[in-house]
């Protein structure tokens, strides 16, 4: 890998010692990611179970979900069963793990399938994802699955696509902070053919999947920076596009960020935006700058005060430290060239080794 | 009518060898066998692992091609003799191959264009670092320069791509309990390229990938750009090495925002090395489906600006200007100089990744 190696601050390592015991402890997480019902993930976890009993594991079922269909019962058959609970409350009927028992028999391994469930009033948690980090407390390993509908933070986005919001939601640190993380993936044509009635068409699960491989994509990358902060390496590649658009007060930002924006999306990467500190700015240009930034954030740029002294050598420690891909810079700054100097657009040019420049003119002038 | 229909193309994209993409596939197949399609494999790569051999059990094979090369007998998919069974669906493994000198085609994606254009559908498996596109971000990722590559427009045409994913931590596993590679071959793959690390890497790469094909699969064929203007991208080549990673660059880009995307080349009496050289990256940039052009200097910059305002390009993909002699350094580069000159167009300088 070209990276370079460099000493782990005394915090990150204090960090690292904590996380380790923490993690020597805690059983072990792994949760089959899929963006829609009947994409394979209950047939997936399910053989895992069933392969790792064959190696030795102590491998319990936890919950099934409703009927299953004959080739994932042959499954089950295999494995030994502690059903849930039947509750009833308020006229409602509800399946809740028996946490109990679970303790009581202490597997190696709980399969769970039906992640996203609530637990009637006065139990244990309310929702089952808490059960499992009681399981984990416990030092007994989980294998679950769970559909992109139902985390939290893309409840918006899934709300776009489907018209719905899902009943039960669970966190994305729950992703995040599982051990283990594997998207289970099929074509939306093969959904729609496995008979039953399908509530969503071609095209939303379409979009399903992009937003559930996004989202692992994003949680291996917290996965990766973690690996290369932990084994002390500093990399500096990204895997994933990080575009910087750099604002002034007479840059034409608003092109900038858009197209930040749009590249961004298509490369399903991330968008920052970054000003230099000036103190000896005119008010017509605060105010400019202010606009720009509130723009920034309305695009959902991350946005950064760069304190450099250069604004060459601030931009490039910037986008080394960030991992930046992609410069987008405004044009106005080649004006101030002179014959006998060489502007700052002309020094980053020489210097710029590991992203792109992409310099913008002035204004729309076509 | 049927005798015209094109094949379909389905693509199981994995990120290393050994996380199940063949055993994918032959699970597809099975299913096509037990609802009656006429399914044949063309293709199969068994790496002596069993639970994957068992998967082919029962399907009729379509003998290799055997062929001696440099004194050395090779297998290749006997491509004719697919096209003769002529099966509703092949099974093809390992889309990236790189045939033996002597077959009809120098790579197995064309072998596989054939079958399609002959109304068969197939059924394949590649990994992510394969795809052109990706060639300069995976050699800077893992250190590994991919030799056998996938013109990215091969698998944006496939109709499904299916991403088969399993963790680095069970890859590893199963490199180490012998199920991927002999045990000494293992070992060195766990050191080498199977590091944690790069695995983590990779497989973050072909997710980010796969999002776009399936994001690209929603998009109609003819999109209305949502800017309202037509982005066209022009990519200046030259003789120099860094041009293969510019053309990669510029045709990625391209592909991402929908951008239309050709390159150009200012001819002012190059030398001769520098002539082959530029031939061969405008022979790169088509088989990409890069339209080429040339136009006659002597000023370099003057000749993209006007040609770039000609074919209204947006903007201009240019390489980084290399380290240069101090005298020579007191004028301005071209970049310098079409910077100056195409005021009105936005010029990406690429980065030499790799």
């Amino acid at each position: 890998m070209a990276e370079l190696t460099r000493r782990p601050d005394p915090e990150e390592l204090l960090r690292r010692v904590q996380a380790e015991e923490r993690r020597e402890q805690r059983g072990r997480l792994k949760v089959f990611l899929g963006y829609a019902p009947r994409v394979g993930k209950s047939m997936r976890m399910f053989d895992e179970g069933r392969r790792r009993k064959e190696r030795g594991e102590d491998v319990v079922v936890a919950s099934i979900q409703g009927e299953l269909p004959a080739d994932i019962q042959c499954l089950v058959d295999q494995l030994e069963v502690i059903p849930t609970l039947t509750e009833h409350y308020a006229g409602r009927e509800f399946q809740v793990l028996d946490i109990a028992g679970l303790f009581r028999r202490h597997p190696q391994i709980v399969l769970i399938d039906g992640l996203a469930n609530d637990n009637p009033p006065g139990s244990r948690n309310p929702q089952r994802w808490q059960d499992v980090e009681n399981l984990l407390g416990r030092g007994i390993g989980v294998i679950t699955a769970v559909n992109v509908q139902h985390i939290k933070e893309r409840q918006d986005d899934v709300a776009r696509v489907t018209g719905k919001r899902a009943a039960y939601s669970i966190p994305e640190a729950f992703l995040i902070e599982a051990d283990d993380i594997e998207v289970v993936d099929a074509p939306p044509e093969a959904l729609l053919g496995r008979g039953g009635q399908m509530a969503l068409d071609a095209r939303q699960l379409g979009e399903l999947r992009e937003l559930a491989l996004v989202l692992a994509a994003n949680v291996v990358d917290r996965q990766l920076q973690g690996y290369l902060s932990s084994h002390g390496i500093a990399a500096l590649w990204g895997v994933q596009e990080r575009i910087l658009v750099c604002l002034t007060p007479r840059s034409n930002a608003e092109t900038m960020l858009r197209s930040g924006r749009r590249n961004a999306r298509r490369f399903h990467g991330a968008l920052l935006a970054a000003y230099f500190e000036q103190e000896n700015l005119s008010a017509a240009d605060r105010v400019k700058l202010e606009a720009n930034l509130a723009l920034a954030r309305e695009l959902g740029a991350e946005v950064h005060c760069l304190k450099a002294s250069g604004f060459v050598e601030g931009i490039l420690a910037f986008a080394r430290e960030q991992h930046i891909t992609q410069v987008f810079l405004g044009h106005t700054l080649r004006d101030q060239s002179r014959w006998f100097l060489r502007s700052p657009i002309d020094k980053l040019i020489e210097e710029a080794a590991d992203f792109d420049l992409r310099l913008f003119p002035h204004a729309e002038t076509e | 009518m049927s005798e015209e229909r094109k094949g379909r193309l389905k693509i199981y994209l994995g990120y290393a060898a050994g996380v199940g993409k063949t055993y994918r596939m032959l699970e597809e197949a099975q299913a096509l066998r037990a609802e009656g399609v006429d399914i044949a494999i063309a293709y199969f790569e068994p790496h002596g692992r069993r639970e994957t051999i068992a998967k082919t059990e029962g399907f009729e094979t379509v003998p290799r091609r055997t062929l001696t090369y440099a004194g050395t007998q090779f297998e290749e998919m006997d491509t004719d003799a697919v096209l003769r069974r002529k099966p509703a669906v092949a099974v093809v493994d390992e889309f990236a191959h790189t045939n033996v000198p002597g077959m009809a085609h120098d790579k197995r994606w064309q072998d596989v264009r054939a079958l399609l254009d002959a109304g068969i559908d197939v059924l394949t498996t590649m990994n992510v670092q394969h795809l052109e596109s990706l060639n300069d971000q995976v050699c800077r990722v893992t250190g590994v320069r991919v030799r056998e590559t996938v013109p990215d427009w091969v698998v944006d045409e496939a109709e499904e791509v299916v991403f088969v994913d399993l963790t680095p931590r069970a890859l590893r596993n199963r490199i180490e309990r012998g199920v991927v590679y002999a045990p000494e071959k293992a070992r060195r793959a766990m050191d080498n390229f199977f590091t944690e690390g790069n695995l983590t890497a990779l497989r973050e790469i072909a997710m980010r990938h796969a999002a776009h094909e399936a994001e690209d699969k929603l998009r109609p064929a003819k999109a209305i750009p949502i800017t309202g203007r037509h982005e066209r991208i022009l990519i200046c080549l030259t003789g120099s090495p860094s041009s293969a990673i510019l053309i990669r660059r510029g045709k990625r880009v391209a592909d991402y925002i929908q951008a239309d995307c050709i390159a150009v080349h200012v001819s002012g009496g190059a030398g001769e090395r520098q002539r082959e050289a530029v031939e061969r990256h405008m022979s790169f940039a088509r088989n990409l489906r890069i339209d080429t052009h040339v136009v006659e200097g002597p000023d370099i910059a003057a000749a993209i600006a006007t040609f770039a305002r000609s074919q209204r390009i947006t903007q201009i993909f240019m390489g980084r200007p290399g380290p240069r002699p101090l005298l020579k350094s007191l004028r301005e580069s071209v970049v310098q100089q079409v910077v100056r000159q195409a005021r009105d167009k936005q010029i990406t300088i690429v980065a030499e990744r790799g």
